[in-house]
């Protein structure tokens, strides 16, 4: 007896469903391993790591805000790779777009006024777009691999950062640590019930708007036949080079937003470290959300709870919270490996039956 | 002379991880594997190769876990990818992101530990003439003899190979299998090697800069090794700067190898004569055999 593959007819749409659901529940079962091998009874870590953030009103709001940058980023990326455009550099347009936005303060410290928020929001939307549209047009221009050029430039716009915070841009009365000044006032964030701030309203409406946007307009349909029958696209007249930019275009202005979002209320300045990550796990995002808006929404939170549990397991369980990203890499793995299901089932296969489809020596 | 000795030692310690990762990364890639997770496995042989180092005091048994490390790293990819036909890009992403992620939670409590440096034979690292070895043995195997032939075929069609009765999917488990042994190798190069020593991240992106340096060679393991080379010279930019007490700003300096790779695949990949020659044609193209 052999376990072999097999073509479903047609995509299943109950295991489309079902996977995230299993990957879910496979990363806890190997978390409830992790937590034995480390010496922790099972039961009781994951509930410090997965129920708990969720019984107080102040982790609950936590975790609505360390989902923003998430569900901002990760919906962003969920339309890319509906595309089979591969933007894995959403770290540095979050980053180059709190730069930009930044810049606008580093150069009017004193502006106080409703239009400053405006304004560095826009930069920062403009900053995640510029910095976006690079790899778009090396690929369509010279044909480089968009993966590699988007993560490369992750690395040069966090050279830039650091150059900045500890050079030019540094609060001259900041006790040289590398860091701008502090924003106050109308240069942050409104906020809307305790920790949780307007951004969350941004991530909101970015689902809503690209879930509208890619299940009844016709550039949703366009991205999806570009990403999944290139050659019927050509049929249809439907550029891919236009696809790419659109793409890189509207992923790196939402991570930008994301990045000024970030730095103009939870840290409040810029500084070398702006982000724990947001940009990469967003990827996981995208696809625990199925590559759907709404579906990124809810990943976004469970992303973000995965980001709290790091933190409660570190201070109640003694672990690192350096958990938090084996427990995220791990559920990305899970949720491909389940995404087999969807297209494929498995089969027992009998030795004869299996003798006559071995390939002739 | 002693001036020329060091700048030759730096481009030569900085090229060798290069040149191993992307050479291992060369043979997934000509056997139609697109293994993103180079960086991964890179990290997670440095973790592994500093730890086994620390914990036993035996550099070699270092060298020995990083290699395993790799090839654990790239079974789990192989079983995604070849058994349950998922999306390449996707898992070689998650399989850096997961080794990032385990090799900072691994590594948590040798941070500040002083490492085991491999001792060097006849006054050079072993690993040096090594990543030689190793190109010149991938160049021959797979071009001049009937192994390599059948990887080069898997590689461009696999479903003709198929058709001739080889196994593609053990094949490509073979060649994936060696990809991770070269870049946990990488990794323990650079752990007890280059900086004996564990950070956390310390592959910095080496790994990526592995898979440019695959399309830049064109899938010519010679050209790999030029390219290593190259790359290697650009590390040696710092050092002159700070013998000629320049005032560039570090943060500069450090990303050029990051700017480097851009410009080697803008240009490279501009030149349809080099990219499309060499290619393998089925190049992250999932196979399912037919039944």
């Amino acid at each position: 007896m052999q376990l072999v593959l097999e073509k479903r007819p047609e995509r299943s749409r109950r295991m489309a469903l079902l996977s995230p659901l299993l990957a879910i529940l496979l990363t806890v079962i190997t978390g409830a391993v992790i937590f034995a091998l480390r010496g922790i009874e099972p039961l009781h870590g994951l509930n410090v790591y997965f129920i708990e953030p969720l019984t107080q009103i102040w982790s609950l709001e936590q975790l609505v805000v360390k989902a923003t940058p998430l569900v901002l980023i990760g919906v962003g990326l969920a339309v890319c790779y509906t595309a089979n455009v591969w933007n894995i550099g959403a770290e540095g347009q979050f980053t180059f777009g709190a730069i930009l936005g930044g810049m606008i303060l580093v150069l009017f410290p004193a502006w106080q006024s409703p239009l400053t928020l405006v304004m560095m929001l826009l930069f920062g939307i403009l900053g995640g777009m510029i910095y976006g549209a690079i790899p778009a047009l090396l690929k369509i221009r010279f044909n480089a691999n968009e993966i590699l050029t988007s993560l490369m430039l992750v690395y040069v716009v966090q050279f830039l950062l650091d150059w900045l915070v500890r050079g030019p841009w540094r609060d001259p009365q900041g006790f040289n640590f590398p860091k701008t000044i502090t924003f106050e006032g109308l240069q942050l964030l409104p906020m809307l019930s305790g920790s949780i701030h307007l951004g969350a309203v941004f991530a909101v409406l970015a689902a809503l708007v690209l879930a509208f946007v890619m299940g009844r307009m016709l550039k949703g349909f366009e991205v999806r036949v570009v990403g999944n029958a290139p050659r019927a696209a050509r049929f249809a007249g439907f550029s891919r080079p236009r696809t790419i930019l659109f793409c890189f275009l509207l992923s790196g202005g939402l991570a930008g937003l994301a990045g000024i979002t970030e730095v103009a209320s939870v840290v409040g300045q810029l500084q070398p470290q702006i982000s724990p990550g947001y940009g990469f796990t967003a990827i996981i995002v995208a696809f625990l959300g199925r590559l759907n808006p709404l579906g990124a929404l809810a990943a976004g939170l469970m992303l973000a709870l995965s980001y709290l549990g790091g933190e409660a397991a570190q201070v109640s369980l003694g672990l690192s919270d350096r958990i938090a990203k084996v427990f995220q890499g791990i559920l990305l793995f899970y949720i491909l490996a389940c995404d087999t299901l969807i297209l494929y089932r498995f089969r027992w296969l009998k030795p004869q039956a299996l003798a006559a489809t071995q390939p002739a020596e | 002379m002693d001036v020329w000795f060091a700048v030759f030692l730096t481009i030569v310690t900085a090229a060798t991880p290069l040149l191993l990762a992307a050479t291992g990364e060369l043979v997934v890639e000509r056997s139609g594997v697109l293994n993103l997770g180079v960086e991964g496995m890179m990290v997670m042989g440095a973790v592994a190769g500093f730890g086994a180092a620390f914990l036993s005091g035996n550099p070699y048994l270092g060298v020995i876990a990083a290699i395993f490390a790799g090839m654990a790293m790239a079974l789990l990819f192989g079983f995604l990818t070849l058994s349950l036909v998922t999306n390449q890009v996707a898992t070689g992403l998650s399989l850096t992101l997961l080794g990032l992620g385990l090799s900072g939670l691994l590594g948590e409590s040798f941070v500040g530990e002083p490492g085991v440096r491999l001792p060097k034979w006849l006054g050079i690292d072993m690993l040096i003439p090594l990543s030689f070895i190793l190109t010149a043995v991938v160049a021959f195997v797979l071009f001049r003899t009937k192994a390599g032939l059948i990887i080069r075929a898997v590689g461009d069609s696999h479903s003709s190979a198929h058709a001739l009765g080889y196994r593609v999917i053990w094949v490509r488990y073979g060649c994936v299998l060696f990809g991770g042994a070269c870049a946990g190798l990488a990794g323990g190069y650079l752990s007890l090697v280059y900086t004996p020593q564990w950070v956390e991240n310390m592959t910095a992106g080496r790994g990526w800069i592995a898979l440019a340096l695959v399309v830049f060679a064109s899938w010519l393991p010679w050209r790999v090794a030029i390219g290593a080379y190259l790359f290697g010279a650009i590390s040696i930019l710092s050092f002159v700067v700070q013998t000629r007490g320049w005032s560039i700003p570090p943060q500069f300096l450090n990303s050029l190898p990051y700017l480097g790779t851009i410009l080697a695949l803008v240009v490279i990949s501009a030149s349809r004569r080099l990219t499309r020659g060499n290619a393998p044609a089925s190049l992250g193209q999932p196979f399912v055999p037919d039944r």
